[in-house]
Formats: C-alpha cells, structure tokens, sequence
C-alpha cells in the first residue's frame, strides 16, 4: 500500500457514494480546488525556479539562458581551486559540525536534568538560537580579532599571559645604530667598553606618550676612571637628528634596566637609568665589557593569535556556529529525554548499573531516534551553511573559509555574474542535500 | 565595486555633505534664467546607489536643477542601495532594465555594451566634448561607441596623512616615492608605524598597484595592462611589484604588521591612523577617505588629517595623471526625454548641483575649483578637472570576475601578495592565469 499520508486517495475511498461517477468527481474537484493554492505556490516558488535552475546551469554565464555551453560549468566547479576549497570546506563541516552539535547537545540536555536551574541555564544555551546567524557572525568576528584591544578573546588571552610574562617597558623600541645590536631579545652594545668608557644606548620607535612623564633632556656623562658611565635615550627628535649622537631635544629614558656584561656574556653589574637616561657602574675591576638593556624590556606584550587568519578561520568559524546550534540540540534531545520511560533507567539503576552505564546503554539508544533527527538536520544546514561565513570571514580569507553556498553567490551575484556557474553549483549543492533528504523522509514514513 | 567599497563611498559623501550642509544652504536659490524647454514631456526611471542618507538627495538637486530646464520630464529616481549591480544584472536578463543607471565599473558597462543591451549616447558626445577633456569620452566609449557618461569621479592619486604624526616626526608631505620611503623610515623612528594597509579590502590593494603602475610608466602603457593587451607576467608589471613590496613589505612599518593589515578593512584603516593616539600616520586611498575621518575620528581637517598627491616615481608627462574611480551613467532606451537628461547631466550646471554639496568630483572642466566648499575637498576635486591624463580604476575596468571579486581574481591575488611581497613572479603568473581566464569568456 501506498504509505504516503497526502494523497487525497484514502478519504475519498473510505466513503464510497452509490451513484459512483458523479460524486466521485465531485470528490476529485473538492481535492484539486483545495489543493490549488498550494501546488501554485510550490510550482512557482519551488518548481519552476528549481527546473529554471538545472537548465540554466548548461547554459553560458549571462542573458535570460545566455548559450549552450553543456557540462563547461560543472568543470568549472571542479577545476577552480576556490571552488574545490569550497568543496573541501563543505566536507570538513560535515565531518566535524553535526557529530560535535549532538554530543554537546546531549552532553547539556542530559546534565540540565540534574542541575537546580535547569531553566536558566537552557534559556542560556538556547539564546543563540534566537540571534541571527549574520548578527552571530559579526559578533565573532569582533570577539576573534588579532589586536586584545579589539577582541575579547586575545584580550583574555592577554591578561593571562600578562601574569605570566608581562610586556615590557620598551616593547616597540629598536636600535637607533647598527652597533646595538640584537642578542636574544637583548640588545647589546656591538663595542666593548672599559672602566673609564661611555656607552651611548640610543633607541628609536618609542611613541611620544611612551616616554616616562620623569625623563628630562638626555646628557652624555663625563667619563669616571673605573667606572663604566652612559645613557640610555630616546634617539629621535622631528626630522630624524644624528643617530647615535645626543643631540638638544632628545630625552633621556629612565628607569630602564642597564646590564653590564663581561667579556663571556655574563652580568657583572646592573643598574637603572635616571630621568637623564644616564647610567653609572661603579668600581668596574679592569677588562673588556658589553653595555646592555636585558630583553625583558623589549618583551613584547601578547599579540594575540590570528583567529581571523589563514589557519585558523575554518576552525573559527565551526566554533561559531557551534556556539549557536548546541542549544537547538540541546532543547530537542531534551525533549526526547522527557518522554523517555522512567520505569527503564529505574530498573537500570535497581539492576547496579552505574550512571556511566546507564547512560551509555539505556539513555543513548533509547534516544537514539532523536539524535539521528538532530544529526541528519545538522548536514542539512551546514551542506548550505552561508551567512556566517559571509559576515565572520575577513575578506582577505574568503578563498580560505570558502563554502559551496557562499561560492554559488560570489559566482553568481558578485563580480562574475555568471549565472550559469552559479546555478551549476546550486545543482550540485542540491545534489548533495538530496540523499540526506531521502533519509529523513524515509525515517519519517518510518515512524508515521 | 563590493558592498563595502560602495558604502564606504557612500558614507564618506554623507559625512562630507553633513559637514558642508550649512554652506550650501547659505547658497541655493540661484537664479534659473536659462530657457524652459516644456515640449519635452516623459518620465525617467533611473536606478541608483544612493540612498536617502547616502547621495540621494544630493542627486535630487541635480534632477531639481534638469526639471527647471525641462520641468515636464519626471525623472523617477529609484534608490536602490548596494545591491545594485545585482539587481541590475537580474534586471537586464529578465528584459525589463530601468531606463538609466548608474554603473561603478566600467568592465561591467562593457559587459552590457557588448551584449546589445545599452543604447549609444552619441547624441551627446558634442555636449561632452565641450565640457570634458576627451579622456573622458574615452572612458565611456565602447567597441567605438560612446555608451557612458562619467558624471561623478572620484580621485584615487591621493595620500591621507596625520598632521601631528607628520609633524612629530619632523617630515613634510613627499613629492617624490624616494621621498615617501625616506620619510616613513623617518615616521617608524618617531614611534608610530608610516603605513595604515586596509588589506581585508583587496581594492585598496590593488589601488596602491594601479597608482604604483601608473606613476611608473604612464597612462598610455596602464591602458595597455587594464585591457590585457600586455600580460601580467610584463616586467613593467614586476617593476611596480617590487616597488609595491617597498611598501607592502615594511611590515614592522605597517599598522599591526601584516596579519593586522590583512584583517584590517578600508574603515579600520582609516580610523586607526586618525585616531589618538594614532596607530599609523597615513593611508593610500581616494578622496573618499576624508568623509570617514570626518565621521568616525575626532580628527580636524588641516589640522589633525590633510592630503598629498601620490608622490611621483618617474618624472614625466604622466606624473601628474589621475586615477579615478566613479559612477558611468548608462541608457537602456533612447527617447527625447532621456537625450535631454543625458545631456544636461554633462553640463557644469547639473555637476555644480552636486559638487557645492561636497563629496563629489567631477571631470567637467567648466565647474570652478570654487565651487568645492572647503580646501582639502578642492585639493582633492579640482585636479580631476584640470588633470591632463585620466585613467580610470583597472581592477573596475576588467571583467568583474578577475577585477571585481571579492577573494577571488585579481583582489585575492593581491592579499596573497600582500602575505608574502617577496614572491613577485608567482603572483605575476597567478594574475595572469585568472586575468587570462576571465578574458576568455
């Protein structure tokens, strides 16, 4: 027997009128005017358009059909490498997205049972639902950014590792002369000094505001028999000045950490430089040494890690969207459990299982009919996954985070305006859904 | 042009019309003597970008301005916002295209030429050729027909650049490109990086290319390359490379180095070298930039931002040349009325309707450098006018899928260079591979 429930066939047999033919048609009649606005719909919104579709994809790229140009634009969706990497995408998104949103799902519907604000806490989950995905994105992307002033995360990222290695006071300073040269993050004075000798540190790249409110104008000392005198300064004045050489206008930098090195690298002496810059290590014993300012002046602060950049967009972006889609999980699965016998995890428990085995070997196949809804819903809406790509992936990493949907656009609807490309691909994409399709409703004829 | 790049034009010609609004309030009500021609009759449907906030009622005063002269034609201006190229695209391959439109890219106005959908404005080239210089008509002329006319321009030789950055660092605008190099090693040394690169944005990427390229060997040979007469894989096309890798590849002198450029799109950039304290001291991009600054940065012109010319690289007849970007009005009926309009957009009348409202330039050589209502939009404008040598942006000039697509042809391939400078004969063979496929078609 025919299993499908829409056919207007069962009514009209379940009540046979005795004058067959008439009636019958009248029947036929009634079936065909109630069904008239819905078939117009589907016809012209879904049918037509979908024919119109296929057929335009064997077409060239512009007019109304444009030319005959057979399966050029399919090979065109193999052979291009943004459309391959959008294709790629796809895959890796099918791969990770539904497995990820039904564990996390069933990991929070089956934990928001035993915790006291179970309400609060699934309304929490559940909010992402209720944003747009194109506003999720923007939100993200602004979360994800490079720059821990901008993004919340790399500002996270920053207060913890500020607490483990914190930037230094210097951080964007460089040499002002190729004689101070970089050693280790150090920078060490390239000429060796002796008791009696002046080190001159100038540094450049160091911000107005950077300077300490203390410094004064820089001075180079005098030279002091047995010690190792010098200055530490802010080697720039408007114009560029002399590199190396303290001139009028250049402030001394105070406070920086000035090390004394001898002959093997190793720190004999260290002080800190005064609102002058300068600096003075007394009693140096005879010898050959190095002027240097340690390299946890220069640390840099964190950086932040490229959320938005080529490596790790596609994971940035999964991340995302799982954020958003875990709660739909989470309520559906949720739903399952509620009606899911007591009486059998009871008798579980009675039997000694623990809650791991309980879980394990009653609750998930039990359930298992719902997880297969959310997980076959998942490929559905990640195979034509767009807006967050579109809103969250920088530009610059478009042809990296591509995906099939957001290629079918670019090709069609931005710059190119090749329909023809653009409708193949949404053959394709189509193509792909269609199996997943197929499942469901089978499952659906399955428990109807 | 992306949506970006269109709103970012869009809110930069608001910004600056805000500012000047009480200026041309101060001015209108100028007299209409000229003759009224009333047996013209007929309605216009005209599509455009500009929106109520952004244009559109600075182009209502241009139609208001026509309909003194022609005051029974009614042109039916649609505002149809970023979307336009799409719409008009569908438009025209449903067969019912408005009867004007206005078009940002020059290779898209020949994709239609080409296809028999755009009516030739030839009746016009007499009016246009005593009010432009004749670069003009050749910017509208497709396969030997006139099809376009450009009635708004925007100039992309221009360098935005912080006035106390500049001045902390004791440099003053360069004239030449070994100038700017000099005085951004000079800015670096000060403590603020020289280079704010919006490098999300691949067209302020390949704007850095087209005034690098045009700058190095003149408009003559730059037409050559927009129309891939000469492949991508040309020396002159490496040369400009490396020159741009000069710049490109100075990533401790660039805002956030070069994964912060990369992310960075035309507005961050903008707003981070006018912010304070700045985080860079200036940014390569069109007249179009002083409107952001004006809107999102409490930057005061003069003071806190001004303008240089693209600094010369090799002196000659060109040095001066100006690229553009801008709006080519097309027509997809012919009828008196639209003749009408059509020419009268290419008097100094209906550019003068705009261009007191700022945020807008124009190549009429009879508009007045007077007419602009402040001195950096008049230093920025006025050249458009008088400039002897006019190219128009390349990437707008090729098939929107190798000039115009985001992430993708010549925009990507940019980012791509713009990841690794040191690379300049893979990325000549990649452009060359994608501009060869899109010429193909």
């Amino acid at each position: 027997m025919s299993a499908g429930g829409i056919t207007a066939e069962p009514p009209v047999a379940a009540a046979p009128p005795p004058s067959a033919e008439p009636g019958r048609l009248g029947q036929y009649l009634t079936g065909a005017v109630f069904l008239a606005p819905a078939l117009f719909m589907l016809g012209v919104w879904m049918v037509y358009p979908a024919v119109y579709t296929i057929i335009r994809s064997f077409f060239g790229e512009t007019g109304f059909l444009g030319h005959w140009v057979g399966i050029a634009n399919y090979k065109t969706l193999f052979t291009t490498s943004t459309l391959t990497t959008a294709i790629k995408n796809n895959a890796i998104w099918v791969a990770v997205v539904p497995a990820l949103v039904t564990a996390i799902g069933l990991v929070f519907a089956v934990l928001t049972e035993r915790v006291r604000w179970a309400v609060a806490f699934k309304t929490v989950v559940f909010l992402p639902m209720a944003i747009s995905a194109f506003a999720t994105g923007v939100t993200w992307r602004i979360m994800y950014q490079q720059d821990p002033s901008l993004g919340a995360i790399n500002a996270l990222g920053k207060t913890v590792s500020g607490i483990f290695s914190p930037a230094g006071v210097l951080s964007t300073a460089s040499p002002s002369t190729p004689a101070l040269q970089s050693s280790g993050g150090a920078l060490v004075l390239k000429t060796p000094t002796h008791p009696g000798g002046v080190a001159l540190l100038g540094l450049t790249g160091i911000a107005p505001d950077q300077v300490p409110k203390s410094s004064v104008q820089a001075v180079t000392p005098a030279p002091k028999p047995g010690d190792v005198v010098g200055t530490v300064w802010r080697d720039f004045k408007p114009g560029g000045g002399k590199p190396g050489v303290v001139e009028k206008g250049e402030l001394g930098l105070p406070g920086v950490t000035v090390q004394l090195r001898d002959a093997a690298g190793k720190t004999v002496q260290s002080t800190k430089s005064k609102p002058d810059g300068s600096f003075d290590f007394s009693k140096v014993p005879s010898g050959s040494y190095h002027a240097a300012i340690g390299a946890r002046t220069f640390a840099k602060p964190f950086g932040g890690f490229g959320w938005l950049g080529p490596s790790l967009i596609v994971p940035s972006l999964l991340i995302a969207y799982i954020w958003i889609w875990a709660g739909f999980a989470m309520v559906v699965i949720g739903a399952g459990l509620a009606s899911m016998p007591r009486d059998v995890l009871e008798a579980a428990r009675t039997d000694g299982a623990t809650e791991w085995q309980t879980f394990r070997r009653v609750t998930v196949p039990l359930l298992a009919p719902v997880l297969s809804v959310v997980f076959v819903t998942m490929i559905i809406n990640v195979l034509k996954v767009f807006d967050i790509v579109y809103a969250l992936a920088p530009e610059s990493e478009y042809a990296k985070a591509n995906v099939i949907a957001l290629a079918m656009y670019f090709a069609a609807f931005q710059g190119g305006g090749n329909f023809g490309v653009g409708s193949a691909i949404a053959v394709f994409l189509f193509l792909l859904v269609i199996p997943v399709l197929a499942l469901n409703i089978r499952r659906f004829r399955r428990e109807g | 042009m992306t949506r970006t790049r269109i709103a970012t034009v869009l809110a930069a010609a608001v910004a600056t019309a805000l500012l000047v609004a009480g200026l041309a309030g101060a001015r209108t009500g100028a007299p209409a003597k000229a003759q009224q021609n009333t047996a013209v009759k007929g309605t216009i449907t005209f599509d455009g970008i500009w929106t109520s906030s952004s244009g559109q009622p600075q182009f209502q005063s241009v139609i208001k301005a026509f309909n003194k002269l022609y005051p029974n034609v009614h042109v039916n201006y649609k505002p149809v916002g970023n979307n336009l190229p799409t719409v008009l695209a569908t438009a025209v391959a449903g067969g019912h295209p408005p009867d004007m439109a206005d078009i940002a890219q020059p290779g898209t106005v020949a994709q239609f030429a080409a296809q028999g959908k755009l009516k030739p404005i030839t009746y016009a080239k007499s009016v246009i050729a005593a009010n432009f210089a004749p670069a003009w008509q050749q910017l509208g002329t497709y396969s030997g027909k006139l099809y376009a006319l450009v009635f708004k321009a925007a100039n992309k030789s221009v360098v935005w650049y912080n006035v106390p950055a500049f001045k902390a660092a004791g440099v003053t605008p360069p004239k030449t490109f070994a100038q700017l190099l000099a005085d951004a090693q000079t800015i670096k040394a000060s403590g603020v990086p020289a280079y704010s690169i919006g490098g999300a944005d691949g067209w302020t990427l390949t704007d850095m290319f087209e005034n690098i390229y045009l700058r190095t060997f003149g408009a003559a040979k730059y037409d050559l390359l927009s129309q891939h007469k000469i492949p991508w894989t040309d020396p002159s096309v490496k040369t400009a490379l490396e020159t741009m890798a000069k710049i490109v590849g100075d990533t401790s002198n660039m805002d956030g180095g070069t994964s912060g450029a990369l992310q960075n799109g035309f507005n961050t950039s903008v707003t981070d070298a006018f912010s304070t304290p700045p985080k860079a001291a200036m940014v390569f991009e069109a007249d179009f930039v002083g409107g952001v600054i004006t809107s999102s940065t409490s930057a005061k012109p003069g003071t806190g931002f001004n303008t240089f010319t693209w600094p010369s690289i090799t002196p000659g007849p060109d040095a001066g040349a100006v690229e553009i970007g801008g709006d080519l009005f097309v027509t997809f009926r012919d009828n008196p009325a639209i003749e009408a309009f059509v020419k009268f957009l290419a008097t100094a009348p209906a550019a003068e309707a705009w261009a007191k409202q700022g945020g807008f330039g124009t190549g009429n050589k009879n508009v007045p450098a007077s007419i602009y209502p402040d001195a950096i939009t008049r230093a920025t404008e006025a050249p458009i006018g008088t400039a002897k040598s006019v190219v128009f942006d390349m990437s707008d000039e090729q098939p929107p899928a190798f000039g115009a697509t985001t992430g993708q042809g010549e925009w990507g391939i940019f980012q791509t260079f713009l990841k690794n400078p040191s690379d300049v004969a893979g990325i000549q063979s990649q452009l060359e591979t994608a501009a060869a496929a899109a010429y193909k078609k």
